[in-house]
């Protein structure tokens, strides 16, 4: 049995296949016992954040009427942004797992729930939650590692194109519900090979073109108009709080794979995978960002990103209560659980993509890379 | 109207206007009908009577219908169908219903003993055929057991005892256990009806050879009887002997289970879930067990709000054994609830 790795130093050498398969008996077990204990306590959290969340946007906007006056205008921009980030972050990512499907309440359900993003919540449910989810970090499986666009890996194979990749980071960031809904819709692909042509792609690009309507008209035309004569200033309020959210969301989620000491897979390491191998991989191939109470929920407990990949279904506010006994884990095995400030996180993070947009210093094998799998048992 | 629900709508898009209002006016009549519990009375040990105020969008009840009710239990959404208690048009528009704690009943044990006044609960408008004809026969008995006998107080409370002839025949483990038991007394000490009360701890259980000696004119009476199924099944058996099924009206509360089949894989196909359900499991808690947002009611084959078409496959009848097929195309509806998979089975969901 082979277990991933293509590096000098293989961070889980000293582990035989009994051992991962006991550390997915273990995560198994931490996940059975939040199920058992899952109740009206987690449904009150969701419904207060939700009601917050709803209480907040209403009041803001009902602030940015009189955008025209500064401190209105201030006051409601700020208070939209939160609104849109915990929308997106905290309610919309996660209602979408299906981490609260099983209150079986049908306005907080993975198949009815909509959010204030370009991409319609079912496309990014399948690239998301069934793509990204199953191949975390597998190169060449796993789209979110550079989005398609950006080298994120030294094992990705130079081109000048990446010089500007800073750049499309940067513009990336600004506009970033933009990029997820066309990275949905896989466009750079299917504008490359012709599979934009097909009436399935017609229908999906059909579909995002109406809710990036619904969305503009909102925030751009309805709001300023009902602004009255404060119709530029909330029109530019609304793009900021547009533009907060985005640059926010862009850099959790940045924080999640990208910084240093994240591991990246081949994409043949993933053969024949059993669930111990599958739970590795989450466990090296996520990172954390440490913090208080309030900066977890505005990432949306992304924050947990170790505990969010290993039990994605799980309600969020459980990733807090389970992390000690999942680091303990990692510890106890050996495993680096990667950690830090979301200041150094996201310089990490972008670190990384400056660094990897020149081609790596010294070429670790010439000629065709020849995939060095190491195998974790002796056998 | 609509075009100011359309300017609302792009208002709050990608919410809907509802969205916010629920947050101030749940009960208002164009939200989707729900009440507020007003207050929980205790009627016996393991009995209640719940009190609700409907949202405004509620059409009102005929004495002997039930209401299907969704609660919160530690964070769950749980459905089940209740008979109203109460009498149709209460100056304050409240309904009550009557809950027996049974032994591992989740939704029952909730609101017999920690639902809290306050509770905002989901309901359907009341439905059902358990009701008396328009025109009311002259001599009425009625059969009831346990909380068998809630649909029937809503029928006395309503005053047929003043219309018609009304011999009640009701069991209870005992006289403390009787729900409604002095209600039904002063009743039968005024005179207004005749009371036959049966202590089953004491007494053991009716049986339908004695009905003869205690009702000698029942086979004349216009019959509802209400209760668990091995009673309802001998009464059944009883009026169908004497060829006079058509004078008896019953109410199941659960369905007769038939031993299991051979279950197999089930595909909900628009939200792509993959279950394997043995035969004796319903789809329907095959389907919640796996996360799938299962349209559900009674929990009890009655109430066919768990309908959901079968595209292709083969189902069991729990309650029967009758196999249903379907071949693409079909589209054969089946009641989730009392339906087990009896093979692979594809329901459009």
């Amino acid at each position: 049995m082979t277990v991933i790795q293509k590096k000098a130093v293989n961070p889980i050498a000293h582990l035989s296949a009994e051992d991962i398969e006991i550390i997915g008996k273990e995560l198994d077990a931490i996940r059975d016992r939040v199920i058992a204990d899952r109740g009206e306590r987690d449904a009150k959290y969701i419904r207060k954040v939700i009601k917050t969340q709803r209480t907040l946007e209403i009041s803001s906007r009902a602030v940015l009427l009189f955008s025209l006056f500064p401190p209105a205008w201030i006051v409601g921009t700020a208070g939209l942004a939160v609104a849109k980030i915990l929308d997106n972050m905290e309610i919309g990512h996660n209602v979408l797992h299906g981490q609260w499907d099983w209150m079986r309440d049908p306005k907080i359900h993975s198949t009815t729930w909509e959010w204030d993003h370009a991409s319609p919540s079912d496309q990014w449910k399948h690239s998301h939650n069934q793509l990204h989810h199953t191949y975390t970090n597998v190169l060449g499986k796993d789209n979110d590692l550079g989005y398609g666009i950006m080298r994120v890996d030294e094992d990705q194979p130079w081109k000048p194109a990446y010089l500007g990749q800073p750049l499309w980071n940067f513009i990336n960031a600004c506009f970033f519900q933009y990029g997820i809904a066309a990275y949905d819709l896989e466009l750079g692909k299917n504008l490359s090979d012709g599979g934009h042509k097909t009436p399935e792609f017609r229908a999906r690009a059909r579909a995002v073109g109406r809710k990036i309507r619904r969305q503009v008209l909102k925030d751009y035309i309805v709001h300023p108009l009902l602004s009255g004569p404060s119709f530029l200033s909330t029109m530019a309020a609304t793009f900021t709080a547009n533009l907060i959210r985005n640059v926010w969301s862009h850099s959790v989620i940045m924080c999640g794979h990208f910084p240093n000491g994240v591991e990246t897979f081949e994409k043949q390491s993933i053969e024949g995978e059993t669930k111990g191998e599958w739970y590795l991989r989450q466990m090296l191939g996520s990172a954390n960002i440490s913090g208080s109470k309030l900066m977890h929920i505005m990432t949306g407990n992304l924050s947990y990103q170790i505990e969010h990949h290993l039990f994605p279904d799980l309600p969020s506010n459980r990733y807090q209560e389970i992390a000690p006994q999942v680091r303990a884990l990692f510890d106890r095995y050996g495993l680096k659980y990667t950690t830090g400030p979301l200041p150094k996180q996201v310089a990490s993070a972008w670190w990384k993509i400056i660094r990897l947009s020149l081609p790596n210093r010294r070429t670790a094998q010439p000629g065709p890379a020849a995939p060095a799998l190491v195998s974790s048992s002796p056998a | 109207m609509d075009r100011l629900l359309r300017l609302a709508e792009t208002v709050t898009t990608p919410l809907l206007p509802e969205d916010y209002l629920d947050l101030v006016a749940p009960l208002r009549a164009s939200a989707a009908l729900r009440g507020r519990i007003v207050a929980v009375r205790p009627e016996t040990r393991d009995a209640a009577t719940v009190v609700i105020q409907p949202g405004r969008a509620w059409r009102g009840h005929t004495p002997g219908q039930y209401v299907r009710l969704g609660i919160d239990v530690d964070g769950v959404r749980q459905w089940r169908a209740y008979s109203v208690t109460s009498v149709p048009g209460s100056p304050d528009g409240r309904i009550t219903i009557t809950v027996k704690a049974i032994p591992d009943g989740t939704v029952s044990n909730h609101l017999v003993r920690h639902a809290r006044p306050g509770t905002i609960v989901q309901l359907d408008q009341a439905q059902g055929d358990f009701v008396l004809p328009d025109a009311t026969p002259e001599r009425v008995l009625f059969l009831t057991a346990g909380s068998g006998i809630t649909p029937v107080m809503a029928m006395l409370r309503s005053g047929l005892h003043a219309r018609a002839d009304v011999v009640l025949v009701h069991s209870a483990p005992t006289r403390g256990d009787v729900i409604f038991g002095e209600e039904l007394r002063a009743l039968a000490a005024e005179g207004s009806l005749r009371l036959i009360e049966r202590h089953t701890d004491s007494d053991g259980l009716l049986g339908v050879d004695e009905l003869d000696g205690l009702v000698p004119d029942h086979l004349d009476r216009e019959a509802w009887a209400c209760g668990p199924i091995g009673m309802l099944d001998a009464v059944e058996g009883h009026w169908e002997s004497n060829g006079l099924v058509d004078r008896l009206h019953t109410e199941r509360f659960r369905p007769t289970v038939i031993s299991p089949g051979e279950g197999g894989t089930v595909t909900f196909t628009r939200s792509g879930t993959t279950v394997e359900a043995d035969g004796a499991t319903p789809i329907l808690d095959a389907g919640e067990n796996a996360g799938v947002l299962m349209p559900s009611g009674c929990r009890m084959g009655i109430c066919f709000g768990c309908v959901l078409p079968l595209r292709q496959g083969a189902v069991r009848d729990l309650r029967n054994g009758d196999i249903t097929t379907a071949v693409p195309g079909d589209g054969v509806l089946i009641q989730t609830c009392v339906s087990a998979a009896a093979g692979t089975c594809d329901i459009e969901l």
